[in-house]
């Protein structure tokens, strides 16, 4: 009962947590860019102003997949708050991130359509790199279960030290980041206008914003499992994992779809399986 | 309570998409100077979005002309309402020094409904954050009239 109460509270302020964090992102990103950047409310107020606009869409189609995607955020990170099965949960969104693509590939727009192309090669690589996350995870405790995990008496980044770089990848992934933001990105400039987003506009936009705080509080989580004994061990890599990820943002230039299936997935792939033997010696 | 916030935040998040409209280029490195360091836009909300789709505000540079006209027309259509246009420069506001030549329409406000004018040959980087900040005051007022 209490873990689907916790689940619950979790629903309601993942958007307050996620929009903060888009917040301070944007906020630190602007100083390290030496300018002065907009208030840490500003997500808040362009999902509001987004829901004001008049809804304008092309097909259904396109509005379903909105909701799917935000549905599929949404209730993968009340499974992970209520202490549900990670690989539930995975699934679940997975689900969510397939539907944004298929709500791109609606609509006849080339931009829109090279956008959810760039997408899917995304889900192609960070799934296989966050599954194997969670079979490191699972093999580490015992369990898929997030409560059990959570409840390992000591901290797993002392086990996995490579499972999370490979985590913080995928993460870097799903967070739209450079050097991975080719489907689309948080920033004004880009090469093909805005990839997977272009057709998606005003409350529809709205939603997909949403959901995208859903993913990044959901991904965050996952990454808290690491360090879970001690409140403290887990604010600072929490924070420190998050310094990083604008760190690169703002040094690293977009690269190519293939440079990540070459170089982030096979590395992905090469650092969890040395983790995972090293682990299965240990 | 809702709609207040939502009304409010409408201020606080100009999106804008800027179409060089026939310009010599002077009120465009002036437009995108205004997102620099110097200048900093986004300390207002103020994002260059590039795709009229996700746009509130329209920033026009340079002469109307009887072939791009349609491309100004349309990029207004395709963004969603409330939707404010900015005309920037000599040539946006009136076709410039080039409002007696033959394939010259003249300002933007031939083709499209002008909400602010901003004056200059090329206007400064402040006064077109001026421009699109008393854009978003006109259109919030253009709202309270409607109800």
């Amino acid at each position: 009962m209490t873990s689907i109460l916790l689940g619950i509270l979790a629903l309601i302020l993942a958007p307050l947590a996620g929009g903060l964090i888009a917040g301070l992102d944007r906020r630190v990103t602007a100083r390290v860019q030496s300018r002065f950047g907009p208030p840490i409310l500003q997500p808040f107020y362009d999902v509001a102003k987004l829901f004001g606009k008049e809804p304008r869409m092309g097909n259904v189609w396109q509005i379903f997949c909105a909701y799917i995607y935000l549905l599929g955020a949404a209730v993968s990170v009340f499974l992970f708050f209520a202490g549900a099965d990670l690989l539930l949960l995975f699934f679940v969104q997975a689900i969510g991130a397939v539907f944004l693509v298929f709500g791109a590939l609606a609509r006849p727009s080339p931009y829109s359509q090279i956008g959810a192309q760039r997408e899917l090669m995304q889900i192609l690589t960070y799934e296989p790199l966050l599954i194997l996350v969670f079979v490191g995870l699972a093999k580490a405790t015992g369990s898929f279960k997030v409560a059990a995990i959570w409840s390992h008496p000591e901290p797993l980044l002392l086990q996995l030290p490579l499972l999370y770089l490979v985590l913080t990848t995928a993460l870097t992934i799903k967070l739209r980041k450079s050097p991975f933001d080719f489907s689309t990105s948080h920033h004004g400039h880009q090469e093909i206008v805005k990839g997977v987003l272009t057709e998606y506009s005003g409350p529809y936009l709205g939603l997909i914003e949403l959901a995208h705080w859903y993913e990044v509080v959901l991904v965050l989580g996952i990454c808290a499992l690491f360090w879970s004994t001690s409140l403290v061990g887990l604010l600072v890599l929490l924070a420190v994992t998050y310094a990083a990820e604008i760190f690169v943002d703002n040094t690293m230039a977009r690269l190519t779809w293939r440079w990540m299936l070459g170089s982030a997935l096979l590395a992905g792939l090469a650092l969890s399986f040395l983790n995972l033997v090293w682990l299965y010696l240990a | 309570m809702l709609k207040d916030f939502i009304r409010s935040s409408r201020a606080k998040s100009p999106w804008i998409i800027h179409f060089d409209c026939g310009s010599c280029n002077g009120c465009d490195i002036e437009t995108l100077a205004c997102l620099t360091p110097l200048y900093d836009v986004e300390r207002f909300g103020i994002v260059n979005v590039g795709n009229p789709k996700h746009a509130d505000v329209l920033l026009v540079t340079g002469t109307v002309n009887h072939r791009n006209k349609h491309v100004l027309k349309n990029l207004y259509d395709q963004m969603p309402s409330p939707k404010a246009v900015v005309a920037i420069g000599a040539c946006g506001l009136t076709g410039g020094v080039f409002r007696e030549a033959y394939n010259v329409l003249g300002g933007v406000d031939k083709v499209l409904p002008v909400d602010v004018y901003v004056p200059g040959c090329p206007p400064k980087p402040e006064a077109i954050i001026d421009g699109v900040v008393l854009a978003l005051k006109k259109f919030a007022e253009k709202q309270q009239a409607a109800g």
